[in-house]
């Protein structure tokens, strides 16, 4: 009799193995099938609908972005198996600063916790061979968070089979206006090392405009470490950038799934990705015309 | 036959799961809404048809006009004379927008990209965008309506330059309503140009490189023409769900509205539809409210 709980939990583990490998399976066979197409590079998130996730289910506030990070770690599980290189995450934007401080700071902590666990032996980092960038004005960050970010780049910096971006006090615009400065310095840098007989008035319009020229904002771009993403998935329902990868996302695939973030699953991705395939020889035929 | 197999079990899964079939829009159906009254048609200063709220008007929509071949391949008629309808409507969703006091209207009319098409496509756009100019600028000033075009405009024919200028000068004195065409422009080439802009007047000793910021960049994209350069509605027709290089910068906090109708469909019912789902957003600025 004492013995039939602990048969019980037996049983029941071996059940939960059994659902576990024959899922494994079904999943293995859908991305073979997926596989026959053409397959998106990079793909791009943007969490939403933590906070609503954790007030539909009479969570308490935090546990919703705790629920969030599961789903997160499955989407990239399901990306890396798939074959994909790049996966972008937005993972906190420089506007999410004006939130409530208590929530920012629960954010933060959360952060750091999960940042530090990526280094761990178990974690998906060493799983799949991750190399781990954080995008953003980290600047902004406070020094544990910042600090452990940049822990986390070194330590991968090695990897090279697939890739994720995670944008961290982040903000396209911002982006943008880094690296219009740093384009800024760099010129009159050129310039210093350039023509010093006389000042820029002197100097014909033809070498400074060849000079301007030479200004590439898209290498001073934080991202510019990855291809642009091919496709874009925003989940609760919500269909605007939010100031996310706006420059990269020109010609990407836009998905805009109703299920909030924690509820995102693997259907979703697999539906965005034939889509892609169906828009993919017109979007390819449309780039030869270029 | 093992990934026959494979590829029954994955279809059977596929079809079995649930949420793959009404969950992937974003917004209900608006047939289970309150029907709009389309008849209640707005003149200047009246009350919008209900439904929708003049308060919460988008005070600057954009359209991505996509469709134009395809309804002309659908109707059996000539790209040519897609574009034509295409071009007609655009008209009328202007006139539209104002009487429901939307009082700024940007289109894309003629990306770079579109450079890349058949030749004589490309021909036939050019006049007809100058054909519009041309007989549009009598109607423009007696609705006082401002016209702006923006774009690269270095490889456009020397006629049609002529009559952006012409037109433009010829309605630049009105300030409240304005049509913003985007002709050869590219989201990328706008934000190329106010970086070299900015650049050079950093060189010439004019800005300084610590005041670069969000509101200095802004104001040297081409949308500098607007006090308003950031769209709060984008629609784009035709069931593609991209921004194709239209404002990139300018659409940070835009709502998206993707309708599945080709643009020569686009009527009034459907321009209601995109605002009744615009009103209903709640937009955050990625706050809490």
């Amino acid at each position: 009799m004492a013995e039939r709980p602990g048969q019980l939990r037996r049983i029941g583990g071996g059940i939960s193995q059994l659902l576990e490998k024959i899922c494994g399976f079904s999943r293995r066979c859908v991305f073979r099938v997926l596989s026959m197409g053409p397959l998106p590079n990079h793909l791009a998130f943007i969490m939403d609908g933590n906070r609503r996730y954790a007030k539909k289910r009479g969570l308490e506030d935090g546990s919703g972005h705790k629920a969030g990070f599961s789903a997160l770690m499955s989407m990239l599980q399901y990306c890396y198996e798939l074959g994909i290189k790049y996966v972008t995450i937005y993972a906190f934007s420089i506007d999410n600063f004006r939130r409530k401080p208590e929530e920012v700071e629960s954010l933060m902590d959360l952060m750091l916790e999960k940042i530090n666990s990526l280094l761990e032996k178990e974690s998906i980092v060493h799983q799949y061979g991750i190399r781990v960038y954080f995008i953003g004005n980290l600047a902004l960050l406070n020094d544990q968070v910042r600090a452990a970010a940049e822990k986390v780049m070194n330590a991968t910096a090695k990897n090279s089979r697939v890739v994720l971006l995670v944008c961290i006090a982040y903000n396209s615009t911002d982006e943008i206006v880094q690296a219009v400065k740093k384009s800024c310095i760099e010129a009159s840098g050129n310039y210093k090392h350039g023509d010093t007989e006389s000042g820029i008035e002197g100097m014909d319009m033809e070498k400074q405009e060849k000079r301007i020229q030479l200004v590439e904002i898209e290498e001073n771009m934080q991202m510019s470490v990855a291809p642009d993403p091919d496709i874009l998935i925003r989940s609760s329902g919500e269909t605007r950038l939010s100031n996310f990868l706006l420059w990269q996302t020109g010609n990407s695939q836009l998905c805009s799934p109703a299920a909030l973030w924690p509820e995102i699953g693997l259907r979703h991705l697999v539906w965005a990705i034939l889509n892609f395939q169906r828009n993919y020889s017109y979007l390819e035929k449309r780039k030869k015309q270029l | 036959m093992l990934y026959l197999l494979c590829f029954l079990l994955s279809l059977l899964s596929l079809l079995l799961l649930p949420c793959l079939r009404p969950c992937f829009h974003a917004k209900k159906s608006l047939k289970d809404e309150k029907e709009i009254d389309e008849r209640t048609y707005v003149v200047g200063e009246e009350e919008p048809p209900t439904g929708l709220r003049r308060d919460l008007m988008p005070r600057h929509v954009a359209v991505i006009m996509d469709g134009n071949r395809r309804w002309a391949k659908q109707a059996g008629l000539l790209t040519s004379q897609g574009h034509e309808a295409g071009a007609k409507r655009l008209i009328e969703l202007l006139e539209l927008c104002f009487k429901l006091g939307i009082n700024t209207v940007s289109a894309f009319a003629f990306s770079t990209e579109n450079w890349g098409r058949h030749k004589i496509e490309v021909n036939c756009l050019m006049s007809l965008m100058q054909h519009y100019l041309e007989s549009k600028t009598q109607y423009f000033q007696r609705e006082e309506t401002r016209v702006s075009v923006i774009g690269n405009l270095t490889k456009i024919p020397e006629s049609l330059l002529h009559k952006i200028h012409k037109i433009e000068k010829a309605t630049k004195c009105y300030k409240k309503k304005h049509l913003i065409l985007a002709i050869d422009y590219s989201g990328r080439f706008d934000i190329m140009h106010a970086c070299k802009s900015i650049v050079k007047k950093s060189e010439q000793g004019l800005i300084r490189e610590e005041d670069v910021d969000e509101k200095l960049f802004e104001r040297e994209l081409l949308t500098k023409c607007t006090e308003f350069p950031s769209p709060d509605l984008l629609i784009r027709t035709s069931g593609e769900q991209r921004i194709s290089n239209f404002f990139l910068w300018q659409l940070a906090y835009t709502e998206l509205f993707f309708s599945p109708v080709l643009w020569p469909d686009f009527d009034k019912k459907k321009l209601l539809e995109a605002l009744v789902s615009y009103q209903r957003r709640e937009r955050r600025f990625g706050c809490r409210l």
